[in-house]
């Protein structure tokens, strides 16, 4: 780790002031994924920008009919979390799949859709929800927000405040874990709405999370997996590693988006 | 059973060791300091092989803090020498072994990414890393061969000049003529082609190391995780030439797991304790994650042809093998004897097989040094042998179980044409056991159940024989090993009673403190809790050869039962002057001297405390005291050997194999505690699982660590395993006082045939090469459905 200052701001616009007029700062929220990358000194943070002391930035409450979440709640409130249980239960099983125990505890919400890992959980329910990424500077819809692999649509001095859930008709997610890692190799929101039906897919694309537009118009017209059966998926979109070529990856995709709408049908 | 009880042999008495570890109150090598240390940062190679041109370390030794920059030029001004391969190996055509030097920081040449370079020593380790960073290293990249398929090919770069189409040795182990004779007579022949993955060897503890030098004195002290403090500070002394072993002690304190990796002397140790008499202070370092994968000596990396001549009623009548063995860069300190006599001495299994030749070339590679990783050897052989075995059965349409039962040995002694000589066993008793522990045959049932489900069931069997203990030093001096392997213990009886006893083995995760000290109370009837076990200290214990190969039962404690042996023959003379008996009349039981036939006798610490005083027994017959040692050389290797039963699931979908129930049958002799013998083998299991369906090395083809983090190298995890079902059948082992065979590396032996031939079972085919990840089950189970719709 190299040396870096630490600031650990009471609110939101100190937060901002100091982003944008400090050399290098780098906000701070679980460190689940940062402090590993700062050990490895792969990155040199000037100053480390701390959320934990901004009050309320973890709270969750119903909206809406949906669900607002703080960007700093840690995956094990959201799993845990009644407001969310009861508005978006596939919500809550997705955040209790995240990593281990240590990492729910710690890892946020907000940290996870900042840093969009093309292989992180979090994505896909955004998507597939259609969810609103609310800032200090804007609203962002989850379609414009992410953009590629750990690519935003945030800006310099911009933070995540909260994600706002609208409430489905039905949700599911269902994830085939990397085996070694634990993040998704092939993670599936399912979500159906008045509107039709989204599904987003994680893990398995070369440019991060998108969304399965065939799938969704199959979907639309007949809720059921053995509408996807038939379903193209192209695999050349698809990443190619250690754990599994591009082909395998397709195969789980449409397995675990099968099992996705089977569970959100139930 | 709790700490003020005498514990019997065969009590599942509670690890002592362990309310120390749970409650953090362990000292491990990283949670020592000492007064004005610093801290090492070792710069390693980038590249898998390159010559090194120069290296400026001007910079980085004017950087904040630095203490010192020391590089291979250092380590041969100072006169030591590199680091040793402690077995010589003979090729078939008698020459020795060819093995290129092996510098602990690289002088012109590096060989493996992740190879020494220079160690920066610094105020912290922090401004270790800033400096290193500093140093200006000028490398010419070499051609690399990390891959074992061609390292001997023609035209292939060359890793040791003293090595050429870098081969190490070519040996070979029985009778060609035989087995060609065999073949020759085969009704059927089956073959098989086997890679053994390369594995990471993982103990929780990474390695570490604090030298310090001792100027008044002119000594050193290694504080180090070792499995054999005494054979590293032998190493160090005698071949390193680091210091005469009375002016260096080793002391190995908590050491968190091993698994063979902390047998071995590395650089990083060597250098530390180098390092601190050039800089004056104290050095530590502590390993990386990062680092141990890239560094610790990795285990197994075999491929292996295998053939098997059968008769038509699946009798074994010849087995032929060759194998290529990976070495890695360099020749690490055992390496050479893993995959010749740990290896093709156990190619017969648990069958009678009148002929078997082996071949074994070594081969360098540019990637990290291999070595001995649990089970080390017997692992490869037992997959080999379980493999070729249930193959042959299925191609005879054979019963896998039946297949076995009409090949096993039942007649003891039985000598192998392998050198071995199997002292004692009851293959068909454990085979049995499993069998209907398994519910065997209620197997097709659950299939069919399994089937409705979608799922593909399977279940396989490993009937896996190893040989512990290791072993009498004469016969592995003949075989070429450079040390004698036997064990030492001394046994102090303090004035009040209570004891010390002091061990060669070392404990790393093996539960010596509970299981020695189990032995000494019931031996002499004291309550646990006055028993301490001392081990791991250079200046404590005299002399010992470390943990390893299942040794410490079969091996330390016998040393432990001789010392005991004399401390009771001694006390039964005292106890007979006390009580003016003639020595012959006494008895010893329940921890009391008594004279036969009479009421009159002493408490064991009544007769400590005699032996201390003195007063009542002539010192001109008798020396005052009770301490007594012993050295105990085995006369044979033990034999624990048993039958795994894996079932399991594969999801055909997602290609995720599940397994449903495990059951283990061992016969490791006589158990002394077997809640510690059931966790060796849930670990065993679980490693040998690993192997099968999640572990594997990779390197790229220049020869970069590819799997070099958590995030690619999968290990397995709790939740993958279902409970597993132990059972024990039990022959004496006839050799040690004992009648104890070993138990730790027995689950990593017996599991991965098991799983693999569960696999095949369940996805009919026998081509699975380990590790059988999802994605690859995936590929084999969509192969399956296309020729299953072909026909
Ligand atoms: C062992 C392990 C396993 C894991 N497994 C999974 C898994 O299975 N699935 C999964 O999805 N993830 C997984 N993760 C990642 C984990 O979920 C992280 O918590 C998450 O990716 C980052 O959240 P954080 O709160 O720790 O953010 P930090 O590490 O603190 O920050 C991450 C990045 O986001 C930025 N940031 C943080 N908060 C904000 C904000 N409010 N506004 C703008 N930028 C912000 C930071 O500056 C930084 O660049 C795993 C992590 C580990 C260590």
């Amino acid at each position: 780790m190299y040396a870096f200052d630490y600031r650990r701001p009471s609110a939101l616009d100190e937060v901002v002031s100091l982003l944008g007029g400090l050399e290098e700062p780098k906000l701070l929220a679980g460190g689940q994924t940062l402090l590993p990358t700062l050990k490895q000194r792969l990155a040199q943070p000037g100053t480390l920008v701390d959320l934990a002391g901004i009050p309320g930035l973890a709270d969750i409450a119903a909206e809406g009919g949906g669900v607002r979440i703080g960007a700093m709640a840690t995956h094990a409130r959201v799993a845990t979390s009644d407001v969310v249980r009861a508005a978006i239960p596939a919500l809550a099983e997705l955040a209790a799949v995240i990593g281990d125990p240590a990492v729910r505890n710690r890892g946020t919400i907000g940290g996870s859709v900042a840093n969009n890992d093309p292989t992180a959980d979090y994505p896909a329910a955004c998507l597939a929800l259609g969810a609103m990424i609310v800032t200090t500077a804007r609203r962002i819809p989850a379609d414009e927000f992410f953009a590629g692999l750990f690519e935003t649509a945030l800006g310099e001095d911009e933070v995540i405040v909260a994600i706002e859930f609208p409430r489905p008709e039905l949700a599911a997610y269902r994830k085939f874990r990397n085996p070694a890692s634990r993040y998704a190799m092939a993670g599936v929101f399912v979500a159906r709405t008045g509107e039709g039906v989204r599904v987003a897919v994680t893990g398995a694309g070369q440019s991060g999370v998108f969304r399965w537009g065939a799938a969704e118009a199959a979907l639309t017209d007949d809720f059921t997996a053995a509408a996807l059966e038939s379903v193209p998926l192209d695999a050349s979109d698809l990443m190619s590693d250690l754990h599994g070529g591009a082909d395998y990856r397709a195969q789980l995709v449409k397995v675990m988006a099968k099992r996705a709408v089977e569970a959100a049908a139930r | 059973m709790n700490a003020s009880t005498v514990t019997p042999i065969g009590a599942p008495v509670r690890r002592k060791e362990d309310k120390r570890f749970i409650t953090g109150k362990g000292r491990y090598t990283d949670d020592l300091s000492r007064p004005g240390q610093a801290h090492a940062y070792f710069l390693r190679s980038p590249y898998a092989h390159a010559r090194i041109r120069t290296i400026d370390t001007a910079a980085a030794a004017e950087m904040p803090g630095v203490v010192g920059v020391l590089t291979g030029r250092d380590l041969a001004q100072d006169g030591l020498g590199g680091l040793i391969c402690g077995w010589m190996i003979n090729s078939k055509d008698g020459s020795p072994m060819r093995a290129g030097a092996h510098p602990a920081l690289a002088v012109d040449t590096v060989r493996y990414v992740g190879d020494h370079v220079a160690v920066v020593i610094a105020e912290t380790l922090n401004l270790a890393k800033d400096a290193a960073a500093a140093l200006a290293v000028e490398y010419e990249v070499l051609p690399a061969v990390p891959d074992l398929a061609v390292a001997q090919a023609q035209g292939a770069a060359q890793i040791h000049e003293a090595a050429p189409n870098n081969t190490v040795f070519e040996w070979e182990l029985g009778d060609r003529a035989a087995v060609e004779a065999a073949f020759a007579q085969a009704a059927h022949v089956t073959e098989i082609d086997i890679v053994n993955n390369r594995l990471a060897p993982n103990p929780m503890e990474p390695r570490a190391a604090i030298g310090e030098y001792d100027a008044g004195d002119e000594a050193y002290t290694l504080w180090t995780t070792s499995q054999n403090p005494h054979v590293a500070r032998l190493v160090l002394s005698a071949f390193v030439g680091l210091a005469p072993e009375n002016k260096l002690r080793v002391i190995a304190p908590d050491v968190g797991g091993g698994f063979g990796s902390k047998i071995f002397i590395y650089a990083e140790e060597t250098v530390c304790a180098w390092a601190a008499k050039k800089v004056g202070r104290p050095v530590k370092w502590t390993c990386e994650r990062g680092e141990a994968f890239l560094c610790d000596a990795h285990g197994r990396d075999h491929v292996t042809k295998g053939r098997l001549a059968l008769d038509a009623q699946g009798k074994i009548l010849g087995f032929q093998v060759k194998t290529i063995a990976n070495m890695g860069a360099y020749l690490s300190t055992f390496a050479s004897c893993v995959p010749t006599y740990l290896y093709a001495t156990l190619l017969s299994g648990q069958y009678a097989i009148p002929a078997i030749y082996c071949e074994v070339d070594a081969v360098y590679t540019n990637t990290a040094p291999v070595d001995a990783y649990r089970g080390a050897g017997r692992p490869e052989a037992t997959f080999l042998v379980e493999r070729i075995v249930d193959k042959a059965a299925r191609e005879l349409g054979i019963d896998p179980a039946e297949m076995r039962r009409r090949n096993f040995i039942t007649a003891f002694p039985h000598q192998t044409p392998v050198i071995m000589c199997y002292d004692a066993g009851d293959y068909a008793a454990s085979l049995d056991k499993a069998l209907e522990m398994a519910d065997y045959a209620g197997f097709p049932a659950r299939r069919a159940e399994a089937e409705r489900r979608g799922k593909l069931r399977g279940i396989g069997l490993s009937n896996y024989i190893e040989a512990c203990g290791i072993a009498p030093s004469a016969a592995v001096g003949s075989l070429g090993a450079g040390v004698g392997l036997w064990e030492s213990a001394e046994v102090r009886v303090n004035p009040t009673g209570n004891v010390e006893v002091l061990t060669g083995s070392h404990s790393h995760g093996q539960g010596h403190e509970t299981t020695f000290a189990q032995l000494v109370s019931a031996r002499l009837g004291i309550p646990i809790d006055q028993v301490t076990v001392i081990h791991g200290d250079t200046d404590k214990v005299q002399f010992g050869m470390g943990t390893y190969g299942s040794r410490s039962g079969a091996v330390g404690m016998s040393a432990i039962v001789k010392a005991l042996d004399k401390v009771e023959a001694k006390a039964k003379k005292i106890a007979a002057h006390i009580l003016e008996a003639s020595e012959g009349d006494i008895e010893f039981k329940d921890g009391r001297f008594s004279v036969a036939g009479t009421d009159r006798g002493l408490a064991f610490a009544e007769v400590a405390l005699n032996a201390y005083v003195a007063h009542k027994f002539p010192t001109s017959e008798i020396e005052p005291g009770l301490k007594e040692g012993a050295f105990y050389d085995p006369t044979n290797f033990t034999f624990p050997a048993g039958c795994h039963v894996c079932e399991l699931e594969v999801d055909p979908e997602t290609g995720t194999t599940e397994i449903v129930n495990w059951i283990a049958v061992d016969d490791f002799g006589t158990v002394i505690n077997p809640m510690i013998v059931e966790g060796q083998v849930h670990g065993g299991i679980a490693q040998g699982v690993g192997q099968a369906l999640m572990e594997r090395v990779a390197y790229d083809g220049e020869g970069q660590l590819v799997t070099g983090s958590y995030m690619d190298y999968q290990m397995p995890r709790a939740e993958d395993f279902p409970a597993f079902k132990v059972g024990m059948t039990e022959t004496r082992c006839p050799s040690n006082p004992l009648g104890m065979k070993g138990c730790g590396e027995a689950g990593a032996i017996a599991a991965p045939p098991a799983v693999i031939n569960a696999l095949a079972d369940a996805l009919g085919t026998q081509d699975i090469s380990m590790p059988a990840t999802p994605a690859k089950v995936w590929a084999i189970a969509q192969a399956r459905v296309t020729r299953q719709a072909a026909e």
